[in-house]
């Protein structure tokens, strides 16, 4: 089984190398794509000199274009599974396995990582903690399931979802809307419970300021993917 | 002729010849220049014939019948910035297939490079 561990990275260079020696030691059978989404650091001289695939993108194009990227290197090159992982340290190398087996039961296409399956020891802000509550609520009625951690990038993709993303990736905060997205196209969605860590370099796209912002402009998306024909 | 009708025939008919002038130096695509023609050419026939305006405004109710012309430049305006947002959506979205294809063919051609001469390395 072929498994390609996709790391969108902007200016990620002070945490880029532990996060790739992790995935190395704790999943050494899958190949490792980094997309530098136009960095202005040493994200892309970095990735090269540890030896794994470097996608270099000549300008930025934001999360959603980056990740898209590295589905489309997968869908090209025949992957089975992709998996997406930070690379600004948050997510852990460990945890993929739970990931994979999720994937392995074959009920799922696509299964999510999540934060709050299991109480751990990840501490949201208060705003993010809000915008995480209403996010699932709506998300777990539009899905017609339960969905606690709607906003997690760490996920494991089978060759249908692989396909499905390398043609349609939402752009902005995707992925919220990738979830929709995938329903509407009669995927299946699960999520196993994971730790994260707090990042360890690199700021989070989404400050407490942006948050309010952050959840009206998902929303109003998600609600405009329903409407789409 | 009053004063009003002199400027709104200069005004359309100089928005006419610029469109034109734009279109014929090949610095405007036919395409995008459409709803421009159609629109000055539409508020130049109502700013030269009175009566013509009179009828339209009177159809919809205005009592000052230049103010239609406002009204007229208005939609056209709304609907050429909307036509531009619609262009520009397709255009961010094939500038973004772009940049992935350039990753992805950069790649390539670096994997094809270390294989083809692997005396000299990667470079």
């Amino acid at each position: 089984m072929k498994i390609l561990v996709i790391i969108p990275a902007y200016n990620e260079e002070k945490s880029l190398g532990g996060v790739i020696a992790d995935l190395r030691t704790h999943v050494p059978s899958a190949d490792i794509a980094v997309v530098n989404d136009g960095s202005q650091d040493g994200t892309e001289m970095i990735a090269r000199g540890l030896g794994v695939l470097v996608l270099g993108l000549p300008f930025n194009l934001g999360i959603g274009g980056a990740m898209q990227t590295g589905y489309r290197y997968a869908e090209k090159h025949g992957y089975d599974v992709a998996v997406q992982f930070d690379g600004d340290g948050q997510h852990v190398a460990t945890e993929v396995m739970a990931l994979l087996e999720g994937l392995k039961q074959g009920t799922s296409d696509i299964v999510v990582g999540s934060r709050f399956l299991k109480p751990g020891e990840y501490r949201p802000s208060f705003f993010r903690k809000l915008g995480i509550l209403i996010f699932s609520t709506v998300l777990s009625a539009i899905l017609r399931m339960r969905v606690t951690d709607t906003t997690s990038g760490f996920r494991a993709a089978n060759r249908k979802v692989i396909e499905f993303f390398a043609g349609a990736y939402p752009e902005d905060y995707p992925e919220v809307e990738s979830l929709v997205l995938l329903h509407r196209a009669g995927m299946s969605i699960g999520e196993v419970s994971v730790v994260m860590r707090d990042r360890t370099g690199g700021r989070s796209s989404i400050t407490p300021i942006r948050s309010a912002y952050y959840m009206i402009k998902v929303l109003l998306a998600v609600f405009i993917d329903l409407l789409k024909k | 002729m009053d004063i009003v009708k002199v400027l709104a025939i200069a005004g359309s008919a100089t928005l006419l010849f610029l469109v034109l002038e734009l279109i014929r130096r090949g610095r405007l695509k036919e395409r995008y220049s459409l709803l421009w023609l159609f629109s000055s050419l539409v508020l130049l026939v109502l700013s030269l014939s009175r009566s013509l305006l009179e009828f339209f405004s009177k159809l919809v109710g205005i009592y000052y019948p230049p103010s239609l012309l406002f009204l007229i430049a208005f939609i056209f305006l709304l609907l050429i910035t909307l036509h531009f947002s619609a262009v520009i959506s397709g255009l961010s979205d094939k500038n973004k297939r772009l940049a992935q294809e350039l990753a992805l063919l950069k790649h390539d051609l670096e994997q094809l490079r270390a294989r083809t001469s692997p005396t000299s390395g990667r470079t």
